[in-house]
């Protein structure tokens, strides 16, 4: 009797273990989709993209300023400028404006004014990037070439478009981790006689920092990978642009443009340009994160 | 209660209503609240004690629905048309049940109340923080480390950098709501010997759940029940020989 009762529960047991060991293993499978999709592509574009800077050079790639691939001109100077300046101009923009807009969401802006706001934010974030790209080409470069001269296709255009687009992120992620402050730090601030501008700006802005920063981060990361938009409003000249009002084409404009009918050499070229842009974000994500580290223990 | 007349009334209220939308929380609250000396407030939760505190430096005002009747002084002056509201908070300073230290720090916690009262020089922001932090008996157990963040302290600690954070704006009043509730033993000791220290030169007003801290430190207790103040005497006379019934029944433990 006993032997019997003893001998279902081990069976019992054996069976929740087996279970578990299914889930754990379930677990570890769908996360190494992931790692292994990484893995997969940065292999590959590094295969791919890689011997050309044995065959070509590489300063005459990163820095050579004259992009003609069917007459063997490979650099791509140009392109990492144009990057650099759609970039760091839409992210500095846009992180000002999506800071002090999820400042307001989260602590300033009345219920009522909230539910308005915070719908219109997600929406920004639901319009697909070709709806941008022809929104602005329709609009803004008319607009640019009215007001400012020199045809409308331009850098300008790519950075007003790419602010509208990186926002949503950075006001969405602002707003959650400056939400995430404890109420005890803002009550502590207001019981010392602070107003409620340098509660905001002197403890809950600096105690929400890390939450910021992945915003800005993860905007960013939108921002330089953004192809489409750009691509219908930047004029695409891989030339280093002067001025805000040139023309100028971005790195992954370069590789979606060209990629349909490239061969050889120029092909290897382009996976090079996807190589420098991989690089180029690790590099940019480091800085950024640092830097406002850096920034904050200061403070 | 015959000698109080004598000595300086820094808080009065008059007929002090207050309420959470349609809930009444403070039921004509008629209080005189002696400078100087530990005012202890005592009572069963929602008896509207942590209420009254937090409309003494008007903590509540951040509460949507809440409405006030009634007046209150601080030196004769009332506390809702007399006083702006930051000179008010910088008068009447506040220490919080839960230690909230900013993520910051020591140096920049206890820097962060003169700073936005707008003192820049280093050196009288030096000053100040150590003398604060010796007021608060913390400064021996932080010198050394006054550029590390204040979150890395004991719960002690935080509580007593959080006395010094309000000391360092110079108030008069100091209020705390439970202080110690969410401290060992060993911790509230020092903040009780700490509080006795400071009734030399601030007014305190402290709420607590413990009826024995409220007996060791206070020089006035007043018992709330039920958004009214059943009994306000002196400490010893509540606790030996109460007037009131429901006092003898809650400081007996018969209810509570």
């Amino acid at each position: 009797m006993l032997n019997k009762h003893c001998k279902s529960r081990i069976k019992k047991l054996r069976l929740n273990r087996f279970w578990e060991y299914i889930a754990e293993r379930t677990l570890l499978l769908c996360a190494s989709a992931a790692i292994v999709s990484v893995l997969i592509i940065s292999v590959y574009i590094f295969y791919s993209g890689l011997p050309i800077f044995g065959k070509a050079g590489f300063r005459e790639i990163v820095f050579g300023t004259e992009w003609k691939p069917l007459e063997g001109q490979f650099g791509i100077l140009p392109m990492i400028i144009a990057s650099i300046i759609t970039t760091l101009g839409a992210v500095a923009l846009a992180a000002f404006i999506g800071l002090m807009t999820a400042v307001f969401l989260a602590e300033i802006a009345p219920a009522g004014l909230a539910k308005i706001v915070r719908p219109a934010v997600e929406l920004l974030a639901g319009i697909p990037s070709v709806v941008y790209g022809f929104f602005s080409l329709i609009v803004l470069v008319p607009l640019i070439d009215k007001y400012l001269g020199g045809g409308g296709n331009s850098l300008l255009a790519a950075v007003i478009i790419l602010i509208m687009m990186v926002l949503p992120t950075i006001i969405n992620i602002a707003e959650s981790s400056l939400r995430a402050v404890p109420s005890e730090y803002k009550e502590g601030s207001l019981a010392l006689g602070a107003s409620q501008i340098q509660t905001i700006f002197k403890v809950q802005i600096p105690a929400a920092k890390s939450g910021i920063i992945a915003g800005i981060v993860l905007g960013m990361g939108r921002a330089i990978g953004e192809t489409m938009a750009v691509i219908l409003v930047i004029g695409n000249t891989p030339q280093i642009p002067t001025s805000l009002l040139d023309r100028a084409r971005t790195l992954t404009s370069n590789i979606a443009l060209e990629m349909s009918y490239a061969e050889g050499l120029h092909q290897e070229a382009l996976f090079a340009t996807g190589v420098v842009l991989f690089i180029f974000i690790m590099l940019l994500n480091i800085a950024v994160t640092f830097l406002f580290r850096k920034a904050g223990e200061g403070s | 209660m015959e000698n109080k007349q004598l000595k300086e009334i820094k808080i009065c209220t008059k007929g002090l209503n207050f309420f959470y939308g349609d809930n009444q929380a403070l039921k004509g609250i008629n209080i005189e609240i002696l400078a100087k000396k530990v005012t202890a407030l005592i009572g069963p939760s929602g008896c509207g004690k942590s209420t009254f505190l937090k409309t003494l430096n008007r903590m509540n005002d951040l509460i949507p629905e809440a409405r006030l009747e009634g007046e209150i002084y601080l030196d004769n002056l009332n506390l809702y048309n007399d006083y702006d509201i930051v000179e008010l908070r910088k008068k009447v300073g506040m220490v919080f049940q839960k230690p909230n230290p900013f993520p910051m720090s020591i140096y920049d916690n206890i820097a962060y109340g003169p700073r936005i009262h707008g003192i820049k020089n280093k050196a009288v922001l030096d000053q100040i923080v150590e003398s604060s932090l010796q007021k608060a008996a913390l400064w021996e157990e932080v010198k050394d480390r006054l550029k590390q963040n204040a979150l890395g302290l004991s719960g002690g600690q935080q509580q007593r950098l959080c006395i010094a954070r309000v000391l360092a704006v110079e108030p008069e009043v100091v209020l705390m709501d439970e202080p110690t509730s969410a401290l060992d033993p060993l911790a509230t000791l020092k903040i009780e010997d700490l509080i006795q220290e400071l009734a030399d030169n601030y007014t305190i007003v402290i709420v607590t759940h413990n009826m024995q801290q409220a007996g060791r430190i206070s020089d006035y207790t007043a018992f709330f029940l039920h958004g009214e103040i059943v009994e306000y005497e002196t400490t010893s006379k509540i606790f030996s020989v109460p007037n009131d019934k429901r006092t003898e029944d809650y400081i007996t433990g018969r209810f509570g």
